[in-house]
Parts: structure tokens; sequence; C-alpha cells
């Protein structure tokens, strides 16, 4: 995309989050004429589902399949619309007057502007189990960014772990690029097919079903498949060594591995938008805090919209009509006048996101990751940051700690610069069920900003103020 | 339901959790209520210092009792850690308040020597850049100087409040959260305190509520005329230890992640993040230590002190309603030696000592509720 | 561990702990050093556990090493360059470095 010129201080709208919603919802704003700001933490568009598809080393053959390729277009039409994209861009802190707070270069900038759409995505659920901080353990979406990013492929004894589609698609990349996989263990419980059942209509009828298919076609004969598995741990002493596991058949067996990957699902990405105080409640289908929206992905905070994953999963499609939607949304506030040239384009947005939603439940359902590996016990570790096991948030539980933000003056659970994201719904779950309260009832963190860290010098660049340097230097 | 104790001390920050567990060691049925996990909770402000220096222009006593209170640190501490396997990690290696300019370190001295006046019971002296620099190399070059007090002090005061609350458990006494005390009655000789969660009946009663005392007092014949002032605190990554000692407005933590103060915000009751505030902030902070520019800023986070219109505590007892006692400070982690094993004994035995009279709100001519 | 695929060879070299590393202009630093065969990034200033990259897209804070000097860079999310300087982190960081 264009070189990066100098950030302005104010724009129109400004997008954050160069994934298929970012960037979607950049291009229908640039094209309608306001000043559009793009913000992306990595060096490439694309987020996390697409990612280094403008500058991938694989060539465009069959490793990755074509939905990846998809992302090629959503950023070709990004770069035609005339956005200012800024990649390398942190944004660490977005306020309710919709200022943002954004390094560039290791340099703070506070920019404003009168719209602002949230697209930071999504993260991987996180999947604490015993032995899961050891180096040769990591997500499946690491393994597959790497692949895509930097054309990697994992090597030796390879073990993936969980639920959900993304393992058996990954399974079939690696198997694509000719690298081998000693075992998938599919942690999905046996129950969830019978929950998932009553909404299967929509999802045979819906393009997963299809695209299920063929991966299970593709990958069950080639790669050790065990199912309905219960209990998993990673071992090793200062690397990982083995896995262990057991199914709910009561078979047990433990495996040489060099390297561990993990997934069960991804969740929202609710840092930034939770700082800035958008109100969030707890979704008891997808299992984690989704912020509430208007039909327009408006969230609580005025001129902020959520498009995407960061709003509630609904997968890379969808996510790109929502980002349509939020800036049809965005247009309309700005430019009132061309709300009825939209209304053709947003009724067909809508449409297909429609489209792209159904069938979803049915996944969610039957990928619904188990209790035993949400709900952390014992020696595992749930904060990594912080080192804190489960077994000392059950201690601070008893004596009577209610909260994840009093857990954090407990035991200092979730003080770590990762700020909650592989902690945090670890924590809401565990203290709900050793209170027997809903999570909704829980809550999570207090989240403020830096939603990522920034230096004192940056933070000391920026312009304070008379009020601000007066409540300080009080001499 | 209704529950009976000797004493229910309202709120469970570090001024509530350090009355109870002295109270507690005097054999009292004591009973801790605490409001949920979302509350105001100025105790999470706190810079974990045991300071001393510069306090009490205006009132000798105060300035007494914080002497006192940071002398009876290194024994409250062991006390607590030895009860409670919890180790406080308080260090006394003397603090400094650092002067960026010349004009700065004038004022300093000037308030310090009208201190002096007051014939306080410790020693401060005034040191020259060249000084500062021998004792604190990491300084940066608009340091101009600092004051020094050798019986400042810093402590983990994460580990304070869990060995507060770990020992109050061990002694007997309860923490009942998601009681937040909607009101108090005084009747046939004992305080029922209405909650959400039920009724807590105590012969006697403190109000350790922080901001929420204002509301609470005139329920029981006492006045806690207090306000909100905000304060805001960042906290760097872990950094390998360069800070031996604390400064009054940063220090660096054993953990090792250095800790940076020190705002006063009129905001009412927001305690919400202000990003020009941090900024002034991390200004003053680099300019003090330049090598602090390349250090990660992890946390923010702003909280409100509970403040007095002089900025001394209130410590009362009720002569219309006897047996509720109105407890208030913003230095709670200076003063918890003394609370808990000064103050903690005379509650427990029903009198404030004739000596804490100059700590009443009555000072603040407030007309006693009828 | 990881390995090149042939449309991903390496073009440019890094030193990690002092010694001379392939890698490949446009990846990560965490995915030129998976790449070498590392899997340890650090020793936690906790317990001094060992870590290595978990999440690959700058939210886990695993994967801090000191690039060119500088502590605490998330190896995932900086881009290596020829002769770039990393070293692998032992506790916590040095406020000089």
């Amino acid at each position: 995309m264009n070189p990066a010129r100098a950030v302005e201080e104010f724009y129109d709208v400004a997008v954050i989050g160069a994934g298929p919603a970012g960037l979607a919802a950049a291009t229908v704003c640039a094209r309608a004429g306001l000043a559009t700001a793009l913000f992306d933490e990595q060096p490439g568009p694309g987020g996390q589902i697409y990612r280094a598809v403008a500058g991938t080393p694989l060539k465009r053959d069959t490793i990755l399949g074509a939905d990846y390729w998809r992302g090629a277009s959503l950023v070709a039409d990004c770069a035609a619309s005339g956005v200012h994209y800024l990649p390398n861009a942190t944004v660490w802190s977005l306020s309710p007057e919709r200022e943002i707070g954004v390094s560039l270069a290791g340099v703070a900038h506070m920019i404003r502007a009168r719209r602002v759409i949230l697209a930071t995505g999504a993260i991987e659920r996180p999947f604490p189990i015993p032995g899961w901080t050891l180096p040769g353990v990591m997500t499946v979406g690491a393994a597959q960014g790497l692949l895509k990013s930097a054309g990697l492929v994992p090597t030796g004894r390879v073990v993936l772990a969980g639920t959900g589609p993304l393992l058996w698609l990954f399974a079939r990349q690696c198997l694509a690029a000719g690298a081998e996989i000693a075992s998938l263990l599919d942690t999905t419980p046996r129950g969830n097919i019978v929950r998932a059942l009553p909404h299967a209509a929509p999802f045979v009828a819906s393009p997963y079903l299809g695209k299920g298919l063929a991966l299970l076609q593709a990958v069950r004969p080639r790669i050790k498949i065990v199912r309905n598995v219960e209990a998993l741990a990673a071992e090793g002493s200062g690397r990982l060594a083995a896995v262990r596991f057991r199914t709910a058949r009561g078979a047990e067996d433990r495996v040489g591995a060099d390297l561990l990957l993990l997934h069960q699902g991804v969740v929202p990405n609710v840092n930034l938008a939770m700082a800035a105080g958008v109100r969030h409640v707890w979704d008891g289908e997808q299992l984690c805090f989704v912020p509430t929206l208007s039909r327009d992905l408006a969230s609580s905070i005025e001129g902020v919209a959520i498009a995407g994953d960061g709003g509630g999963i609904v997968g890379a499609e969808a996510s790109a009509e929502q980002g349509r939607i939020a800036a049809f949304a965005a247009i309309r506030a700005i430019k009132p006048a061309e709300a009825a040239s939209l209304i053709g384009a947003e009724a067909e947005a809508r449409r297909n996101l429609a489209r792209w939603r159904s069938g979803r439940r049915f996944l969610d359902r039957l990928y619904r990751p188990p209790d035993q590996f949400r709900i952390a016990e014992g020696d595992t570790i749930v904060c990594r940051c912080e080192e804190v096991k489960a077994h000392e948030i059950s201690e601070a539980i008893a004596l009577g700690c209610t909260g994840p933000n009093q857990l954090k003056a407990f035991t200092r659970c979730g003080m770590g610069p990762c700020q909650g994201r592989m902690c945090g719904l670890t924590v809401t779950e565990i203290i709900a069920a050793g209170r027997g309260v809903a999570p909704g009832d829980i809550g999570y963190y207090r989240l403020r900003p830096p939603v990522k860290p920034v230096t004192v010098g940056a933070l000391a660049g920026l312009p304070a103020g008379d009020a601000a340097t007066r409540a300080v230097v009080r001499e | 339901m209704s529950e009976d104790y000797d004493i229910a001390v309202i709120g469970g920050g570090l001024v509530g959790a350090a009355l109870a567990w002295g109270v507690a060691g005097e054999g009292r049925r004591i009973a801790v209520l605490d409001e949920g996990d979302v509350a105001l909770r100025a105790a999470r402000g706190n810079f974990a210092l045991v300071w001393v220096q510069g306090k009490g222009l205006g009132l000798p006593e105060y300035a007494a009792w914080t002497a006192r209170s940071a002398e009876a640190w290194p024994d409250f501490a062991a006390a607590l850690g030895a009860e409670t396997g919890i180790d406080l990690g308080y260090r006394r290696p003397g603090g400094f308040h650092l002067a960026l300019s010349e004009a700065e370190l004038e004022r300093r001295a000037a308030m310090l020597q009208r201190l002096h006046n007051q014939a306080p019971p410790y020693e401060v002296r005034i040191l020259g850049r060249a000084e500062t620099k021998r004792m604190l190399p990491a300084i940066g070059p608009d340091v101009a100087g600092a004051s020094f007090c050798p019986l400042d002090g810093h402590v983990d005061a994460l580990r304070l409040f869990r060995a507060l609350h770990a020992g109050l458990q061990r002694r007997g006494g309860r923490y009942l959260a998601d009681r937040a005390v909607d009101t108090i009655a005084h009747r046939g000789g004992e305080f029922r305190l209405a909650t959400k969660n039920g009724e807590v009946r105590a012969g006697k009663i403190v109000l350790a509520a922080g901001l929420g005392n204002a509301r609470l007092a005139p329920m029981v014949g006492l006045a806690a005329p207090v306000r909100p002032q905000r304060g805001h605190i960042l906290v760097t990554e872990r950094l390998a230890p360069f800070l031996h000692h604390p400064m009054a407005t940063l220090r660096q933590t054993r953990e090792g992640g250095v800790m940076i103060g020190d705002s006063q915000e009129e905001a009412g009751f927001d305690n919400g993040v202000d990003t020009r505030v941090a900024a002034a902030m991390a200004a003053r902070a680099v300019r003090a230590f330049p090598l602090l520019a390349r250090a990660n800023v992890l946390r923010i986070w702003a909280a409100l002190r509970v403040m007095t219109r002089d900025g001394f505590p209130i410590y009362e007892q009720s002569a219309s309603c006897p047996g509720a006692f109105v407890v208030t400070c913003h230095s709670g982690v200076t003063l918890a030696a003394v609370h808990a094993t000064a103050l903690a004994p005379e509650i427990a035995a029903g009198k404030l000592a004739p000596e804490r009279g100059v700590f009443a709100a009555k000072r603040f001519d407030v007309p006693a509720a009828a | 561990m990881f390995r090149r695929l042939p449309d991903a060879a390496a073009t440019l070299t890094v030193t990690v702990d002092g010694a001379p590393v392939a890698a490949r202009a446009g990846e990560s630093v965490a995915a030129a050093l998976l790449a070498a065969g590392k899997l340890r990034f650090r020793d936690t200033p906790a317990s001094g556990a060992a870590r290595g990259p978990y999440c690959m897209m700058g939210v886990c804070f695993d994967c801090l090493v000191a690039i060119d000097g500088a502590g605490n860079r998330q190896a995932c999310m900086v881009p290596v360059r020829d002769g770039m300087a990393i070293e692998t982190q032992t506790g916590a960081r040095k406020i000089e470095r």
C-alpha cells in the first residue's frame, strides 16, 4: 500500500485494525471522500486471517487455500481508495471523546477523529493446561501466521490439540506444504454435536458445510486423529519434550513432541474498547465478553463503532460486511446528504452479512471448548506474565476476594504487560465457578490505557497542557 | 439473616484492614464489611511509601504521629510477617524529595525550615546537587538537589494488604465482601448495619470507608468532611534494580517495576485516566532520571485520595452513639503501624486516648449531626 | 521446530547471542530465531522460567528479546535487518539497555 506519510492530527474517520473489517470500512469511508486513517500495528495489512497477504513469500499456489487470497482484493481496493494507511502504528489509548493515543516509530501522537471504527479483531482463546508456558508450546494461529508471513512450516514431532475448524485448516495447509503432523488431539466433547444439531439446518445450507467436509476428507486419512481428548498436559524441563493426554474412554498416552500447537477458538480482542469505556456483556454462547452494539454497530460510546470479530466472532467474510456497514453509518453521520445514495450498497452488505452469519451458531456449539480447558485448576499457570497459578486464585477467593479486580490486589494476577489478554477470561470463569455466580456478574478486569506499552519518553513528549502540568508540578 | 460481632469495621482497605487486624489481636469478635469488586478503593492508589519528611506543617501532633508510625513499622512488619508467613518487603534506606530547579530547592528548604521550627521528632537534610548525585548516580542534569530523611522508606503494599487480610482471618476475624452499608441504626446499645446481603449487628463500629465515611458518619453523630482528590500512577515493566531509595514521587518496587506518581487533581469522583496528566508525570520523571525514557509503561491508573480540608486525619468517637468511631486519612500505608498497634487497642477498649482529640472533625467547625 | 519452505530462503544475516544466524528480509525476529531452531527466548524475571514465543501476534509478551541493545522488544513485532544484534534475555531488563 501507499508509503507512509506523516500522521495528521485530525481525521474524519479513524479505523483501528487492518484486518478484513478495517480494510473494508476504510475503503468505503475513503471512497466517500472522508479523510480516513487506517492504523495497524503490523508492518503489512490483512490482520491475522489475511496476514502478510501483500508480502507473503508463498506464491499463490495450493498451500494456503483460496479463502486466504480473498484478502488480496480487499487490500488492493483499500490501497486504491485514498485512505491514509499507517502501518507499524501501535494504538494505546482511546478516550470517550474519540482522542486516540498512538505510537509511530517510538513517538507518541494524540489524534482526534469525528468517528472511530474499532476493528481490532480476535485473539486465540487462552488454553491453560499444565506446561503451556514451555518453549515449544504455541498456538495454531501462531504457527499459521509463521507460514503466511515467513514461509515456515512445523517440523519434528508436531502435535496439534484443541477444537475448532482452524486445527483442520492448518493441518491441511501443512500437508499441502509437505510438512508432517504427528497427531491431532481433538478435545471436542462428545456431547457437543447433540447441542449443535438444533442449528444444523442453516449450517447445512451454508458454505461452511462444504468447506468443512473438504477439510476433513483431506486431513483425516493422513494424520493420526485422537478424538474426545479430555485431559492434556505439556511436559518438559525448560522446553517441551512430550505431550500427555487422556481420552473420554480412559485411554492414556504420552507422546514425545517438539512442538505442541493449541487452539480452542478465538475471542474478541476487547482491550482497547474496554479501556475506552465501551460497555460489554457476557455472551454465554461464545463464552466471552462482547460489546453491546446497535444495528449500525454503534457502541455505547458516541461516535465509536465496532466491526468484525472484535464485536463477537463472526468470521472474515462477515467481518468485511460489518466494516462496510459501520462505514455507511459514519458517512451518514458526517455527510448526511449522501445517505440516500448508500441505501442500495448497505442493503447488499446486510444481505451478505446475514448469509455469512447463517450457520455459525452450529459451529459455535459444535466447537464449544469444554470446561476443564477453560477453568484451570491446581498448579496450572493462569497468569503467564506474573506466573500466578490456578490454586492461588482459589485461595484468594477463600480469603474473600470477590472479583478479578480485587484479585489483582491479592495475587498480582492480571498486572503484566499482556493486560489480561492471556488470563482474563480464565480468571473470570474460575471466580464464577468458585463462587457459584454467573460470569457476567463477576465481570472482567478494569482496563485502562495504555493498552499496549508506551515508553516513559514517548509519553513525556506529548503536550500536557497547563492544567495537567499544574496538577503535577505543584511548587 | 443477622450476624453479631463485638466490633464491625466498615471498609476493607488499608485503614480498615490494619485496624481490624489490630482489634482482632485484642481478642474481640470482629468483622470487616467491604464493597464488591468494582469500588472506588483509595487503597488501590497507594504509592507504598512509609513517608515522614515534610508532613505535619501546621499540626505538630501529626508530624509526631507520622514519625511514631515510621519508628514502629519495622516491628509491625516483623510481627505481621511472622504471623502470616508473608514478607512485607519493608525497607528504610531513607528517602529523597527531589528538586528540579534551584527555585524548587529553595521553596522546599523554606517549607522544611518552618516545619523545623515546630520541632518535629525527625531529621531532614537539604542536599545540594553534588551530594544528591553521590547518593543517586542516575539523576539528570535538571536535579538541583533534594531533601533527605533517613526515616523514610517503602514497602510492598500488595503484600501488606494480603498479610493484613490473612492475619485477620488467622486471628478469627471475618471478611464480609459485597456488604456495602446502606444505613446504620443505633438501638439498644448496639449498631445495626443494613446491607443488600443481610444485616450485621455489632457492639462497636469503626467507619473506615474512605470517601463513604462522609455519608455514613452523620448516621452515628459524627462528621467526616472528606472530598476526593485524584492521583495518577504510572508503572513500568520490571527492570533490574537501579533505584535503591524511594523518592517522594518515584520508586522502584522489589519486583523491579518503577512507579511514577504523583498528581493532585480535583476531578470529583471520576477515577478515569487522563493521558495529559500521565504525560506531565512522565516528563518530570524523565527530567529526574533520564534513563527512564526508554522504559515501557505497562499500566496507568488513577485513584481518589480521601482528603480533608487540611490534609490531616480524622479520628473521633461519637458522643451521641457511644461505640462508634470514625477513622480516615490519606496515608494508610505510613500510618498502618500506629493504626494497628496504637489506635486499634484504644478502639477495642472503647475509648480513644485524649491525644487523639486534636484529630477530631470538630476542628473544621462542622456542626454535629442532630 | 520450524523449517523454511523453498520460497522462503534466507537472504541476510543477523547475530543471536553473538553467533551469526541466517534470516530472510521481511520476516520477524521471532520467525528468524524459530527457523534457526531457537525456541527459548528468555528466562522470566519472576522465577527464571524458560519462555519462548506463544502467540506470534504481539499479545502474549513472551517473545521478549534485546534488539541492538534495547531490551524487552517483542521479537514477533520487529522485522529483521541485516546485521541486527539479537540477545536472549535472562531476568529483568537492565535500564541502561
